[in-house]
């Protein structure tokens, strides 16, 4: 039982009272002397401090929650959410970005096209995948699914978690702006269901890329930004360091993303975030996925692509001058 | 609804000029920022901004642009009312704003509306680098969005210059949305069959060049402007490698099969109208 396996700053004095706590139960079991009392006690104490931590996130705290190593990534979301998942590879044209993962899968016996940015999970696999930081092909491999999505009537949902798109020579060359740029206006175009859902990181252009859908979901400590809050906080201050405050002036969270109008939905995370369970998010992400697509089932082609439209239309804060 | 698109044009035809004339630097000589050549200030305008001696394309501002491409008279400015907020009350943005309206005497980065080019009405959108960068806020979104509806309904081509950073911080992920908003209306013209030419001039990144920037029917752009997605030095902290000498170039994009001419500014105007020539015909063909 690692209790500092994978602990965050703002989170060691729960992690300390719950040690705490476990010593005194064994000294209690070993030395046969009763501490239920202040036991009971602590126990109470560290409830209310999880309160007070959990309940009060700051947007920095949710960032460090959304890029936590142990965060369950699109595969796990896939293997708990859907049955009989088959990969599909490719996008026809140059090759395989393993950044990018899709394929058909079940959804509750119907058959779905599942597209979601993959970060790895060992350090090989996150290397093999580059940290989920998508190549052109990575996107015109989503498009490639989402094409024949189209083709036979299935609903496309989309799992969103990347630092952003990939900024290399190679990406350059093979025309990483064209490849997102095109994904873009194909998605708002789709005569299917699209339901994109941001789990993690959604960076940039890099995370768009596959989330212009009739619905945008977002887990409770995801985060959704125009630029990181390092590459902010380097342009504004020239000083990487003032991340947290620039993450605070982006406002980025889920919670922000539903006040904009952005974001239909909030998904919970289990207390302290959805590394603590991930089948139990996975649980809540699949109801808040059937839930966001039952009304879209019941519309017609037009209806789904004019909704597309309308919700991305509508987004925007301006003023008027005579 | 119709009605309503029109209502609020505005005659234009002298404004292109008024800008350009106090766009002129004090000076009567101007350097150029690549080889350091002097030219006399009007002997560069009358070689419309590029460099005698190594073909520098100097940056234009919006109205430049306008007047050297659009018919003379011939410009109605679309939108002039839409003006930027500050939703995220972020930091500095509200003055930043306030002194890019000061300096440049537009009301955002790009300025959009119609008019002929070769007799060929169309609609125009140009970007203006001065203004915030040329970045993409709420506004230049909803600018871009609102001049493709209309030339979709119209059923004129649209024509859009590119300058610009990309997508613009300030407005957080409101301006990322406007990537979204942009390449969806360009979805609807598309499906409509408008021609949608994109020009890319220096500098068009970021966000910009990932959404409507890079989605013409035909892509041109001038000589050895800066495309690209990420920034070089980002890049070169990722790669760690000596990048190419003509990377993120024009001539670079075309090489790789980005873009489908790099056209010179003196033959920009007579390229579009040939373009705009070889779609006039009302049914594209008529195979469908």
């Amino acid at each position: 039982m690692g209790t500092t396996n994978g602990q965050l700053p703002f989170e060691k004095p729960l992690v300390e009272l719950r040690e705490k706590i476990r010593e005194l139960q064994k000294f209690t079991q070993e030395k046969s002397i009763d501490l239920s009392d202040e036991i009971k006690t602590l126990e109470e104490k560290a409830r209310r401090l999880e309160e007070e931590i959990y309940g009060n996130l700051t947007t920095w705290q949710k960032v460090q929650i959304a890029r936590h190593a142990s965060r369950p990534t699109t595969s796990d979301y896939i293997r708990h959410i859907f049955t009989d998942f088959m990969e599909l590879h490719g996008d026809r044209l140059y090759g395989d970005d393993p950044a990018i993962i899709g394929g058909i899968a079940k959804l509750d016996g119907r058959p779905v096209t599942v597209i979601g940015h993959e970060r790895g999970k060992d350090t090989k696999d996150k290397i093999s995948r580059n940290f989920g930081l998508p190549h052109p092909e990575g996107y015109r491999k989503a498009l490639r699914l989402m094409q024949q999505a189209d083709k036979f009537g299935r609903p496309i949902i989309c799992f969103v978690d990347t630092q952003g798109a990939h900024p290399g020579v190679e990406a350059e060359e093979r025309g990483q702006s064209e490849a997102i740029a095109r994904n873009l206006r194909e998605m708002a175009g789709f005569r299917v269901p699209i339901v994109c859902i941001v789990t993690g990181e959604g960076g940039s252009g890099g995370a768009l890329a596959i989330s212009v859908g009739n619905r945008l979901l977002m887990l409770e400590h995801a985060y959704y930004s125009v630029i990181s809050p390092e590459g902010a906080a380097a342009i504004l201050w020239r000083d990487a360091a003032k991340a947290q405050e620039a993450a605070e002036a982006l406002k980025i969270t889920a919670q922000d993303l539903e006040k904009m109008g952005i974001v239909e939905r909030v998904i919970p995370e289990p207390k302290g975030g959805a590394h603590k369970d991930s089948a139990g998010q996975a649980r809540e992400i699949k109801e808040a996925l059937l839930e966001s697509l039952h009304p879209l089932l019941e519309m017609d082609g037009d209806q789904l692509i004019l909704d597309r439209h309308r919700k991305f239309e509508k987004i925007g804060v301006y003023g008027t001058v005579d | 609804m119709f009605k309503d698109l029109f209502r609020k044009q505005k005659r234009y035809a002298t404004i292109p000029s008024e800008q350009a004339k106090k766009e002129i630097p004090e000076g009567i000589m101007k350097k150029c920022p690549n080889c350091g050549h002097i030219m006399i200030a009007k002997e560069l305008e009358k070689n419309l901004k590029v460099c005698g001696n190594c073909d520098h394309h100097y940056s234009l501002s919006a109205p430049e642009r306008i007047q050297m491409i659009v018919d003379e008279g011939h410009f109605f400015e679309y939108d002039t009312e839409l003006i930027s907020d500050d939703p995220l009350s972020f930091p500095h943005y509200a003055k930043k704003l306030e002194a890019d309206r000061e300096k440049t005497q537009l009301n955002e980065a790009v300025v959009t509306g119609e008019g002929t080019i070769g007799g060929y009405p169309s609609v125009i959108g140009v970007m203006d680098s001065r203004f915030r960068m040329g970045s993409m806020g709420s506004v230049v979104g909803e600018k871009i969005a609102r001049a493709a509806d209309r030339a979709a309904a119209k059923g004129y081509p649209f024509i859009l210059f590119s300058a610009s950073g990309g997508a613009r911080m300030q407005e957080g992920v409101l301006s990322l949305m406007q990537m979204a908003k942009t390449s969806a209306a360009l979805e609807r013209m598309h499906r409509a069959r408008v021609l949608f030419v994109s020009v890319l001039t220096n500098p068009t990144t970021g966000g910009v060049s990932a959404s409507f920037s890079s989605l013409g029917d035909i892509n041109l752009a001038e000589p050895r402007a800066l495309i690209g997605f990420a920034g070089r030095r980002v890049i070169e902290q990722t790669v760690r490698q000596k990048l190419p000498e003509d990377f993120q170039t024009s001539e670079f994009l075309l090489k790789h099969g980005q873009l489908d001419q790099v056209v010179h500014r003196a033959k920009l105007r007579e390229t579009l109208i040939r373009i705009l020539d070889f779609h006039s015909g009302r049914d594209h063909g008529g195979y469908n």
